[in-house]
């Protein structure tokens, strides 16, 4: 995988080091702004609130 | 070396990229947690105490009759800081702006506070949830609470001191203690009360840990 992705970058070896650095950069930033935040309601630590039940048809408070 | 041989070799090696990159994506992902999400909560905090010393300044000539008016002013509408709170026995420093509302987006600015109940010093009961992991981790050790410690709360135009009442361990859907008298639907409130909310165990969510404090003294005015 990272062997195919090294042969299509272009330029010498100092310029394909430099675009590979910043693809990966790239890559985490993703991550960080897109990816993450949107993982995170999957994990317990915002559950935070108290909500009621769903049956209850009260306003829930979360 | 034969076609087969590349062949396993090749896929092998995929394989053990791609496995890789999902540890370190995992890893990222603890490293987010951990570090990112306070880094980010923090500058939002920062915002939200400039904000709020304009605020306090603003009403700084403050006289009863401007904490009355505070009173009677209309909600703060979601995501402002409405006051500032500090227990000490979190620490000397631990110091968080409450931003109004409880949804996602304002529990990662620091505390909130719950729409549908009183506000800090007002009858009835003020609640107020933070985080107790990621996030700046506001309530990482609401559990250290015993009765009789103090919280002050100061909004830009008074500092109401709480005392803590008592600690508990309830159901997530236990909207209950949130009520103007806690678990008391009916009862009409005749105490300023406060009450804390974070989750628990701590870097669960199966339960909720609750502080319960009512309001002892009350200043208006600037208190530093």
């Amino acid at each position: 995988m990272y062997t195919a992705l090294w042969r299509v970058l272009p330029g010498p070896t100092p310029v394909k080091v430099l675009l590979a650095v910043l693809l990966a950069l790239a890559a985490v930033a993703a991550l960080f702004l897109w990816a993450f935040p949107a993982l995170e309601p999957l994990l317990p630590f915002d559950k935070i609130v108290l909500e009621a039940p769903p049956a209850d048809g009260t306003s829930a408070t979360g | 070396m034969g076609r087969p041989a590349q062949l396993v070799r090749g896929t092998v090696r995929g394989a053990a990229e791609l496995l890789l990159t999902c540890g370190a994506v995992v890893l990222l992902f603890a490293l987010y947690l951990v570090v990112w999400s306070d880094v980010q909560t923090a500058a939002a905090q920062g915002d939200l105490r400039d904000d709020f010393a304009r605020l306090t300044e603003q009403a700084a000539p403050a006289t009863k009759a401007a904490a009355a008016k505070a009173a009677a002013a209309p909600a703060p509408s979601t995501g402002t800081g409405i006051a500032q709170l500090r227990i000490p026995r979190l620490g000397e420093d631990w110091s968080w702006v409450v931003v109004e509302g409880v949804s996602t987006d304002q529990l990662k600015q620091g505390p909130g506070h719950f729409p549908d109940t009183a506000m800090p010093g007002q009858l009835g009961n003020a609640a107020i949830a933070g985080h107790r992991a990621t996030h700046g981790e506001p309530f990482a050790h609401l559990d250290k609470l015993q009765a009789g410690d103090p919280i002050y709360v100061t909004t830009p135009t008074a500092t109401y001191t709480y005392e803590v009442t008592r600690q508990a361990l309830v159901a997530p859907s236990e909207v209950g203690v949130l009520l103007p008298v806690p678990n008391k639907p009916e009862a009409k409130p005749r105490k300023a009360r406060l009450t804390l909310v974070t989750c628990h165990p701590r870097w669960g969510s199966s339960e909720r840990l609750i502080v319960h404090a009512n309001l002892v003294a009350q200043t208006t005015g600037m208190e530093s």
